[in-house]
């Protein structure tokens, strides 16, 4: 019992993640149908950033991670306005590539930049773990899913109650009428551009926390998400975060206790073998809208 | 004075060359093309080797992804399928490379269909999205199924061997590759003649359309599979007998993106440019390495950062085309060729 009780926990944890980088997902998706293959590398690059800032600086920690925001979402606003926008009406295939490529070069980067080797993260979160019930939980745990639901509630009130968040909306519900009401589209996506860099940075700085040190596998985590997004659906913020918290666990359960039997690495194909079942049964996901085109 | 390139028959349209000159001209850079390992070094034939192995399998994802628009992230794993098969018939079974290459596409092809089934529900994102599973399940199964493919060991391979005859070395290599690569192209040139890549082609560009006008959508979709799945196949099959040795390690994902920048880079739906795309991926690290050499005994950290340079120029070119020339070389080619045919009234 206790096995499974720290199976889950720990899935909570990297689910929590997921759900931060899921969003980030399904924000780009949402307002320009533009599936991101780059959205782990932001996360790495993130992560890389604030301890660099903060190393470099001597800032208190909590300041070199505002600079890291306030970086992210410049970066996406750049790779928006210089990249994305000449793909507007371009084949699925070549935008695919193009996130694809930029993942790539953002790699290249951080290799050229830091290496390979893991950079040590600074100890930001008290280290004496807590007791729930009958488990010890460190407390970088509790903060990073803490941070992440309050990230998540934040962003919720943003959708529905700031200017921008229903300029959003209205963006994603139809990019037509939203220009015929004066929303400025192009802006919309920068926007979502830069939202997505910085919930990615975000979760890069929480998991460099959680993990105590930041590396190249940072960057698979874009490539993990997917399953996450697909089962809550493409389109549905609150997919994303259920999605994230049910992948982490189900990864983790398949991985505690399949492992043993088929020899390791079952944690790495699971969410894949249930993106495949998902995508065979219900390819819109949980919360998704029905409306994908059937051949 | 002709000013353009105009087609008045159906049979200058479906022509493959377009002149008996241009014939001839081919025809002699394949002659020519036999002598390289007369002259190349050891180096540059593994390169050769290299490239043809890559334009097979640009060529095969071509077929799916140009020509019938079906996008794959899978054919990495298709790669580990045909170089798998080929390790396990050459090896514990023993069998020439005439039965294991054609078995090894085959089977490839049977591996590809039942992953292009989704695509029977399933288009666009979606199915890159499913043929991205496949790679991660693929892998799985290479790296566990430890009777038959060594596990995270990998296997090694025997030299390509019929009787007397054996295959050793990339210079000798080279005259099983470069045949096999020439007749493939010329298969798939003349696929997109027939009735079948027309239907590829038909589906690509509106798939009700098609649907409507009578082609089976999901009959030439897994057909596309299966054919692009062959190429593939067959290229691993001779990827395992150059490099002898295979592991889960050689067939990451990355492999799959490498492939997608060599089509999207070369040009979609044209073969000319999967050539084109697999010779600029293929030599793009070893003209970097070429170019960095010099330099790195005044800048020795070049040498660390090779891996991240590499990675990064790669990125480069993909995003660079993309925005800059979208239809790839094959489309600048023709482009070229359009303006000196007209040269100097060229406008």
């Amino acid at each position: 019992m206790e096995f499974f009780l720290q199976l889950v926990l720990s899935g909570l944890v990297v689910g929590s993640i997921y759900a931060l980088v899921g969003l980030g997902f399904v924000i780009i998706y949402k307002s320009s149908s533009i599936l991101n293959f780059a959205q782990g590398e932001f996360l790495m690059l993130g992560a890389y950033v604030c301890v660099a800032i903060f190393n470099a600086t001597k800032v208190p920690f909590l300041a070199a991670f505002l600079l890291t925001l306030v970086f992210s979402a410049l970066l996406g606003v750049t790779l928006e306005r210089v990249l994305l926008r000449p793909m507007i009406g371009e084949p699925v295939i070549s935008v695919i590539m193009l996130t694809l490529g930029l993942a790539s070069v953002l790699k290249a980067v951080v290799q050229g930049i830091w290496g390979t080797d893991t950079q040590p993260y600074p100890e930001i979160f008290p280290t004496t773990p807590v007791r729930i019930g009958p488990l010890p939980v460190s407390q970088g745990y509790l903060y990073s899913v803490g941070s992440v639901l309050v990230l998540l509630a934040l962003f919720s009130v943003f959708f529905k109650y700031s200017r921008a968040g229903i300029a959003m909306r209205a963006t994603a519900f139809s990019q037509q009428v939203a220009l015929s009401m004066g929303i400025s589209v192009k802006r919309i996506f920068a926007l979502s551009w830069s939202i997505a860099a910085v919930v990615s940075a975000v979760g890069g700085v929480l998991l460099g926390g959680v993990r105590g040190g930041v590396d190249g596998a940072f960057a698979l985590f874009g490539l993990k998400v997917i399953p996450v997004v697909i089962l809550g659906g493409l389109d549905s913020v609150a997919g994303a975060i259920v999605g994230g918290v049910i992948m982490g666990v189900l990864e983790n359960l398949a991985g505690g206790y399949l492992d043993p039997l088929l020899g390791g690495g079952v944690k790495e194909v699971a969410p894949f073998v249930a993106l495949v079942a998902i995508l065979a049964v219900r390819p819109y996901g949980l919360f998704g809208k029905i409306k994908i085109e059937r051949v | 004075m002709r000013c353009g390139d105009f087609r008045q028959t159906y049979v200058q349209d479906m022509a493959i060359f377009e002149s008996a000159f241009g014939r001839r001209v081919y025809l002699l850079f394949l002659a020519s093309l036999a002598f390289v390992p007369a002259f190349a070094s050891g180096f540059w034939m593994d390169v050769a080797n290299r490239v043809l192995i890559a334009i097979i399998a640009a060529t095969g994802l071509n077929i799916l992804t140009g020509f019938t628009g079906q996008i794959s992230l899978g054919n990495a794993a298709f790669l580990a399928v045909g170089a798998y098969a080929t390790g396990y018939l050459a090896g514990p079974m023993g069998l020439p490379f005439l039965v294991v290459i054609p078995a090894a596409g085959v089977l490839t092809a049977l591996v590809g269909m039942v992953f292009g089934v989704p695509s029977l529900r399933l288009k666009g994102l979606y199915l890159a999205v499913a043929t991205l599973a496949a790679h991660f399940v693929i892998e799985f199964v290479v790296t566990h199924w430890e009777s038959v493919t060594g596990g995270v060991n990998g296997m090694s391979v025997p030299a390509a061997s019929l009787g007397g005859l054996s295959f050793k070395g990339d210079r000798t290599l080279y005259y099983l590759v470069l045949p096999l690569t020439v007749a493939m192209l010329l298969f798939a040139k003349n696929l997109f003649r027939t009735k079948v890549g027309k239907a590829f082609v038909a589906i690509r560009d509106q798939d009700i359309s098609a649907e409507v006008m009578g082609v089976h959508v999901f009959k030439y979709k897994l057909l596309s599979f299966g054919v692009s799945s062959f190429y593939v196949g067959v290229a691993g099959a001779l990827l395992a007998y150059q490099a002898r040795t295979i592991s889960p390690e050689s067939f990451p994902i990355t492999l799959a993106i490498d492939f997608l920048g060599m089509i999207i880079i070369g040009g979609m739906g044209s073969i000319l440019g999967s050539i084109f795309g697999a010779i600029f991926i293929t030599l793009l690290p070893e003209l970097l390495r070429l170019a960095v050499t010099p330099l790195a005994s005044h800048f020795p950290e070049l040498t660390t950062l090779f891996a991240s340079l590499k990675m990064g120029v790669f990125g480069l070119a993909i995003v660079l085309f993309l925005v800059f020339e979208p239809d790839g070389m094959a489309a600048r080619w023709h482009s070229i060729k359009a303006y000196w045919k007209l040269y100097p009234f060229s406008y």
